[in-house]
């Protein structure tokens, strides 16, 4: 892959979603109410083009953004055991899973993928809130190990996005366990003097904070995204009073030192850049400066 | 005086009934109730046997929060000597939910951390119902450094319905202290062995469990989340917590299938509030047993056996 591709795959890649989302289906705004064109709202990584709002983005979708050129190979996590527990609640497990993959197209909860971003090799792993609440379970616990294990087999830092409601009740005590077994894949990373840089995105709570995604070198978090170990409700009918504006909101955690920093998702991908490169002692990264190409050479190569 | 759970109504009944005839005989030196008296005393020995062979789990939630089971404190007064406990979290309080601190465990030195729910209105307020908060953890991080640095082996004593959900809680990072807490367990080079004595509830559980040694008590519970929680959560109704508990496998005897806990540690019948001196005696035993399997191993090979027997966990379900 060379300095051309990098270049020019990112405008391909765009034409193809482009192709993939009808221009004429509109979602509103859920924070200020404006009516955006799903087009619109996907070029700008399903940021509210009015508001800022952040809404909800796949792993998947988040990844064709974050990596050079939209190019990614996606690392195997093993399976494991379906339904460990045979649980049954109003629903069989095996029954919400299957409409889970099948709503979302994906397998389970969480992508783990390797690539560059800006010439920088790395490996991320990226929750997915859509795929029954992100919740964690066993193959959330084995996408983070097979994530720290590939970043330390490359020797490449770990990016982790965070989004889950917390743990996975289906799996019940297997799921407490991802806690431990999660944190087991933090201290490899640890050990090998690898980054690990956390994303928080909204909402990240319960037991998901209280192992990995609270585990960052760098933490930073997506502007008003919900971080927390116990929701707001649960609180407020423990102690009975009203909680303050913004409580366990990233800004919130910010000003309370919980976080490094809050940062719009369209300036993400060059902070971690930047931020990457200084701890693996890389040279700055350099600004693509070179000539648009035309948008017909590049369909053009696309075929 | 015995306090009597929902499900051992029938044998407060028969238990009442024996003690009233005792009253009165000793209150009228001609009756002779005896016979009497001791026919009700076998036949609630039987019942109380019949009720706690086979448990339910909601049944088991309800012995493992029993008010007369045996508390941290208890097990430390009576398995420790030399108990000197340590506090502070050197940053912003004491937590009085986690007691921690040096003590002998048969002579040998040892950290020993707990959560402590109390045991009447006044200690249950100043433990806080043995929910703790971030500084709890802290302090326990502080310990297990401390037990790293020496040498000195860790006994940790689980019983908490999870991390207190409060505003300052959560303002001073809940999550982050139980995350740096379960991964010091993992990083600590000496033994860590992790005895759940009544409830383990959730991540608050997890942070001083991650044990190279887990055991559990017979009716104690370990759970993601408490099948009150989980019901309202999933059946939209916390009243099916019956429901709840049977589906989230929270038993001792379902972990030990599922290779969570290496071990489950017997209680007397009736559970461990009807023969609280038998029950730390027992837990006792299994603090040395487990101890000694560890006593001597390196530093390193405790640590990588700790990670090993964590990144295992899971592999294997139920089965059929
Ligand atoms: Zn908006």
């Amino acid at each position: 892959m060379n300095w051309i591709s990098n270049y020019v795959r990112p405008k391909i890649n765009s034409l193809f979603s482009r192709r993939d989302t009808p221009e004429n289906l509109w979602t509103k705004c859920p924070e200020c109410g404006s009516m955006l064109f799903h087009r619109e709202l996907a070029d700008n990584l399903n940021v509210c083009t009015n508001c800022d709002h952040h809404m909800a983005i796949t792993p998947r979708k988040r990844f064709e953004a974050l990596f050079d050129g939209g190019i990614f190979s996606e690392v195997k996590v093993p399976d494991p055991i379906t339904d460990p527990l045979h649980f049954r609640d109003q629903k069989k497990y095996p029954d919400r899973m299957k409409s889970a993959q099948k709503s979302t197209g994906e397998k389970e909860a969480m992508l783990v993928a390797e690539g560059e971003i800006g010439r920088t090799p790395v490996v991320a792993a990226g929750q997915d809130f859509s795929f029954m609440g992100g919740s964690m379970g066993m193959y959330v616990g084995n996408a983070i190990v097979a994530a720290a294990e590939r970043a330390v087999k490359l020797k490449r830092p770990l990016i982790l996005f965070s989004a889950a409601g917390g743990a996975r009740m289906q799996e019940g005590i297997l799921s407490l366990m991802q806690m431990p077994r999660t944190t087991v894949a933090v201290e490899m990373l640890r050990e090998a003097n690898l980054p690990y840089i956390v994303v928080l995105t909204h909402p990240t709570t319960g037991g998901v904070t209280a192992s990995y995604a609270m585990l960052g070198d760098v933490q930073i978090a997506e502007p008003n995204a919900l971080i927390c170990f116990a929701g707001p409700r649960v609180i407020e009918q423990t102690i009975r009073e009203k909680l303050p504006e913004g409580f366990q909101r990233a800004e919130y955690l910010l000003d309370h030192g919980m976080l490094d920093r809050v940062t719009h998702r369209k300036k993400l991908r060059e902070e971690l850049i930047t931020i990457l490169r200084m701890m693996m002692k890389l040279p700055p990264a350099v600004a693509g400066d070179l000539p648009k190409p035309a948008e017909e050479d590049a369909a053009a190569k696309a075929k | 005086m015995t306090t009597y759970l929902e499900f051992e109504k029938p044998l407060a009944e028969i238990e009442g009934k024996a003690e009233e005839l005792r009253v009165l005989a000793r209150q009228n030196s001609e009756m002779d109730v005896e016979k009497e008296a001791a026919a009700l005393d076998k036949k609630a020995a039987q019942l109380l046997n019949d009720l706690y062979k086979d448990l339910t789990p909601w049944r088991k939630c309800q012995v493992a929060r029993h008010p007369n089971r045996p508390h941290c404190k208890d097990y430390i007064d009576a398995l420790f000597t030399e108990f000197t406990p340590l506090a502070g979290d050197r940053n912003f309080a004491d937590d009085h939910a986690v007691m921690g601190g040096l003590a002998r465990f048969n002579d040998q030195p040892v950290v020993v951390i707990g959560h402590e729910k109390g045991h009447d209105t006044a200690s249950r307020i100043e433990r806080n119902f043995g929910m703790a908060r971030p500084e709890g953890y802290r302090k326990a991080v502080r310990l297990m450094d401390m037990a790293d640095r020496f040498g000195l082996p860790v006994v940790s004593l689980i019983d908490t319905p999870g991390a207190y959900p409060g505003k300052g809680a959560e303002e001073r990072g809940q999550s982050e202290a139980i995350a740096r807490s379960t991964q010091k367990c993992l990083q600590i080079g000496v033994p860590l062995v992790s005895i759940i004595i009544g409830e383990g509830g959730s991540g608050g559980a997890v942070a001083f469990a991650t044990g190279d040694r887990v055991a559990m008590l017979e009716h104690s519970v370990y759970s993601v989340i408490s099948p009150e929680g989980c019901a309202s959560i999933l059946w939209k109704d916390a009243e099916k917590m019956r429901e709840a508990a049977e589906a989230l496998r929270l038993t001792a005897q379902d972990l030990k299938k599922l290779e969570v806990i290496d071990r489950i540690i017997k209680e007397p019948v009736g559970g461990a509030q009807r023969d609280r001196k038998g029950t730390v005696a027992a837990v006792g035993e299994a603090i040395a047993t487990m101890l000694k399997e560890l006593n001597g191993k390196s530093r390193k090979d405790l640590v990588a056996a700790r990670r090993k027997k964590f990144l295992a966990m899971g592999s294997k379900g139920l089965g059929a």
